[in-house]
């Protein structure tokens, strides 16, 4: 069988700021920002389009690619 | 997605900054800028401030972002470490609390009004043509100059790190951002 694999957001929840710019251009609305702590994406949802990694005003997004 | 009526708070923030030209009392205003992200943290325990309803911020995504006043390179480390951030913002207590000093002098009558806008904490810019006068006591009005003051600052340092790296990097290091996520770090330990 073929594996396919997926690009994910995620997410250095120590450096993250909590600013929410992320979640304005997430196009899925795949990203909270969870208690005013941290961004938190939902790999469920996330497309691994990147926007969110552009956006991010502290660059602690990376779009990775991992396997299902 | 469709706008929401608080995407369009940027237009408050410029108009805040355009309005202390004219007349320096329109700066107590900016308070509303420290109360509500406070008050939201404080209840809620979200940054709900800066997550949805910040003017400034949305001003340097729209000038960084729309009109491409940005280089959107990544912010240097020791920018978004903790180090600086929580550097910065004891740097802009210690700088407020010493604008409420100047002007609780002025309310003692232990010093005269002074008609200037500080930038950058150091650079003295005459503003005499933005007062007019008040039925309150000059006190007031030197509340107004030194608040002014740290909203310009702040809005400079935001502008110049907006150019240089991404348009809301000021996000990173805003005291106000730092301050909340401070205090829903411990309230939701």
């Amino acid at each position: 069988m073929k594996t396919v694999k997926k690009r994910k957001a995620t997410v250095d929840t120590a450096a993250c700021v909590a600013c929410g710019c992320c979640v304005k251009v997430c196009p899925k609305g795949a990203i909270a920002i969870y208690r005013g702590i941290r961004a938190e994406i939902d790999q469920e949802n996330c497309i691994g389009c990147g926007k969110c990694a552009k956006e991010c005003p502290a660059s602690v997004i990376t779009i990775r690619e991992v396997q299902p | 997605m469709k706008k929401q009526w608080y995407d369009y708070l940027w237009i408050f923030s410029a108009a805040y900054l355009i309005l202390g030209f004219f007349n320096i009392l329109f700066a107590w205003l900016g308070l509303l800028c420290f109360f509500i992200p406070l008050i939201i943290s404080l209840t809620q325990g979200t940054k709900g401030y800066c997550n949805r309803y910040c003017g400034r911020g949305q001003l340097f995504s729209l000038l960084g972002g729309r009109f491409g006043l940005s280089r959107k390179r990544d912010i240097p480390g020791w920018m978004k470490s903790k180090a600086f951030r929580y550097g910065f913002l004891i740097f802009f207590f210690l700088m407020f609390f010493q604008m409420l000093w100047n002007t609780y002098l002025v309310f003692a009558g232990a010093q005269d009004l002074r008609q200037v806008v500080t930038l950058l904490w150091s650079f003295k810019l005459p503003w005499h043509w933005a007062y007019h006068g008040t039925l309150l006591h000059p006190g007031v009005a030197q509340f107004a100059f030194g608040f002014y003051s740290v909203m310009l600052t702040s809005t400079v340092l935001g502008l110049v790190t907006m150019v240089l790296f991404k348009p809301r990097s000021w996000c990173v290091y805003c005291p106000m951002g730092t301050m909340t996520q401070l205090i829903c770090k411990a309230k939701n330990r």
